[in-house]
């Protein structure tokens, strides 16, 4: 077991967003049911659950992609409706999609900026984006990008997850949602996105992670969510779980385990 | 250069030295980011390949001529441009331009009366119309483009023979219309035009470089800037001192041609869209990638029809062009025709078909190689079944670079 992060528990956190009874259905499929999950500023929330749990479908619905048929979403304790990616970028919701979701065939200033130019007298300050670019890459140490001109195509796995990060912090979002985000990359790429999702933490963002891979979990999450079913079925602290406990939930919604027994 | 301090990292190229710049430019043309180099390198082996088998081809005559030729081609191509960037691609060009001119042609009529100018307004207007409904049928509906616009080149055929009535053509008599394709300026005024438009580019392209030096952001070395401006001076002198020959036959004619101004300032508008403005990058972003496009916010239904709008007008203004150039429109217009060599133009420019890439100085430069194809060979007698097998295998190898140029690029 990695050491555990006492500061950041449930209880002594400001809850930045709560999803209340929220449900979704795709024609005869339910793919949520009355979720309950309350995400915590300046802590990594950890979401698990095996292929179909509906894990991708509920960060759709936070993010605006596909909103929820049914249920509250309240951010900083005031009720909202986020029906577009827009309305949860305006909120302060940034979401690092699993497809990475940059445009090839823009440069990395383009696709940080995108959706948000800055505008100076009518047209792209290209200036300013283009060091605001550079200087957040390198607040994150992601000093391995030759130039911030660089198309997005010409870049590595890591690196475009870099890219994808460095987004959502230039944007100052309070919230990072990321699906799957060291899916597809190797080791050394793994630790760098690892070590991003920590710092953007440390830096006060709140942090909702998606992911297959319960090792990268237990390594950098607070607090982990479980679901099975499109239904969250618990939600604890790292300190009080462990991958025995959590294979459990995932597959049949219920542990007879505690953590003082040994992995 | 010496005076400049030191960067305090070694990553930071602020003050970057003549070989450094254009080794990091090799770099990026070995990565699939050819730019107009291929389309450069096409028209200067034309332009030997004519020269060397007719002697006529390389003239201040023949080539002003060509220029004004391929006037039409390159308002066309850049229409393409506009659709091709998001993926998307409009076969009605053609004839959209073949309704502009009949627009135009018939309220010039003398028992219609119209002033020029408003004949000129009515038939842009027509054609942004008609790019708002061919946008609005593949984005509000999702119809694919090319069917919506295959139909578009049948339908608007239809309203031209329509209008024209069989084998029928309207003529144009008034003068200003006629000016737009075969009216020059004078010498003088030549040279003015020349040096304040390069004078403007050369300020603008100074200002930001220095801007960016003082911002300590990689720019491009103090030299290349001024060989840039020089080499921009020598070519519009050049330009100019070939217009202001004398290229009559019988009576002397000379000076440049306004149509050339026409599609500078076409060319210029829509770089500057494209490349200036919130716009421009959305564009790219939908034609790069839809769905992060979506997810930034991005509008693409608006996105997607304001490209149709664009394109439709810029066919509308080679519409009008066309109809100048020949002081009349009539059912001989053959829109099908111009609207592959549209599409060719811009491929051969160095323009994606599969989106995301090119720029409205493709359509430009694609549009000169496939004036010039015909006009070569015109000059050499061979027929027109010959033209359309060389264009076509030009345009086959255009296509070609441009697929291997993606595969480098994703490789």
């Amino acid at each position: 077991m990695p050491a555990t992060r006492g500061a950041a528990t449930a209880a002594d956190t400001q809850t930045l967003l709560r999803l209340t009874g929220v449900s979704k259905a795709f024609g005869p499929v339910q793919a949520l049911t009355d979720v309950r999950l309350d995400v915590p500023a300046g802590a990594v929330t950890a979401l698990v659950g095996d292929n179909g749990a509906g894990k991708s479908t509920l960060i759709k619905c936070i993010s605006g992609i596909s909103p929820p048929d049914a249920g509250t979403i309240a951010w900083k304790g005031r009720e909202v409706r986020i029906d577009s990616p827009t309305v949860a970028n305006d909120l302060g919701i940034q979401t690092v999609y699993q497809d990475l979701a940059l445009c090839d065939n823009l440069d990395i200033v383009q696709n940080m900026f995108l959706g948000r130019e800055r505008l100076r007298r009518g047209q792209l300050n290209e200036l300013s984006m283009e060091q605001a670019a550079a200087q957040t890459l390198s607040e994150l140490a992601v000093t391995t990008v030759r130039s911030v001109r660089q198309l997005v195509a010409s870049l590595s796995g890591g690196q475009r997850q870099s890219v994808a990060i460095a987004k959502a912090v230039l944007w100052q979002s309070e919230l990072v949602i990321m699906d799957e985000p060291t899916a597809a990359l190797g080791v050394a790429q793994t630790r760098m996105v690892l070590d991003l999702v920590r710092t953007l933490v440390e830096r006060g963002q709140a942090v909702l992670l998606v992911s297959h891979n319960l090792l990268d979990v237990f390594e950098v999450a607070d607090r982990i969510a479980v679901m099975r079913q499109g239904r969250l079925v618990d939600v604890r602290p790292t300190a009080r779980t462990n991958q025995a406990i959590v294979v459990d939930l995932m597959t049949t919604g219920e542990t007879s385990r505690s953590v003082e027994q040994a992995t | 250069m010496s005076t400049h301090a030191a960067p305090a990292r070694p990553e930071d190229h602020d003050a970057l030295g003549v070989r450094e710049y254009l080794h990091l430019v090799w770099q990026r043309i070995r990565g699939g980011e050819t730019g107009i180099l291929p389309v450069l390198g096409g028209f200067i082996l034309v332009s030997i390949i004519f020269q060397v088998l007719d002697q006529q081809y390389l003239t201040a005559g023949n080539l002003i001529n060509l220029l004004v030729q391929s006037a039409v081609f390159m308002l066309l191509g850049m229409a393409e441009v506009l659709v091709l960037l998001l993926g998307e691609i409009d076969l009605s060009v053609g004839f959209v331009a073949g309704v502009s001119a009949v627009v135009l042609a018939w309220l010039a009529q003398p028992q219609v009366g119209w002033p020029w100018w408003a004949t000129i307004l009515a038939a842009l207007v027509v054609t942004a119309l008609i790019g708002l409904l061919q946008g609005s049928l593949v984005t509000r509906i999702g119809l694919p483009s090319f069917v919506v616009t295959l139909g578009g080149l049948l339908f608007w055929n239809g309203v031209m023979l329509f209008v024209l009535g069989n084998g029928g053509a309207i003529l144009i008599r008034d003068d200003v219309l006629v000016q737009i394709s075969s009216g020059t300026l004078s010498r003088p005024v030549g040279w003015v035009v020349m040096i304040v438009l390069v004078a403007l580019w050369a300020a603008l392209m100074w200002r930001r470089d220095a801007r960016r030096r003082t911002s300590s952001l990689p720019a491009p070395p103090l030299a290349l800037t001024i060989t840039k401006i020089v080499a921009a001076f020598a070519g519009g002198a050049g330009l100019i001192l070939l217009a202001n020959a004398d290229r009559g036959i019988r009576a002397p004619v000379y000076g440049l041609p306004w149509v050339v101004l026409v599609v500078l300032a076409v060319l210029l508008v829509w770089s500057f869209l494209l490349g200036r403005r919130r716009f421009g990058v959305y564009v790219y972003a939908v034609g790069g990638n839809a769905e992060a496009a979506r997810r930034a916010g991005i509008n693409l239904a608006r996105i997607r029809t304001a490209g149709f709008v664009l394109c439709s007008l810029t066919a509308g203004i080679a519409g009008i062009v066309y109809a100048s150039r020949l002081r009349s429109i009539s059912t001989s217009m053959d829109g099908g025709t111009l609207v592959l060599y549209a599409v060719a133009a811009a491929v051969i420019g160095g323009t994606s078909l599969f989106g995301g890439r090119g720029k409205a100085i493709h359509g430009v430069l694609g549009g000169v190689v496939i004036a010039a194809i015909n006009n070569g060979m015109g000059l050499l007698g061979f027929s027109a079944a010959a033209k359309y097998v060389v264009t076509a295998v030009v345009l086959v190898v255009a296509v070609t670079i441009d697929a291997l140029a993606r595969r480098r690029q994703s490789g």
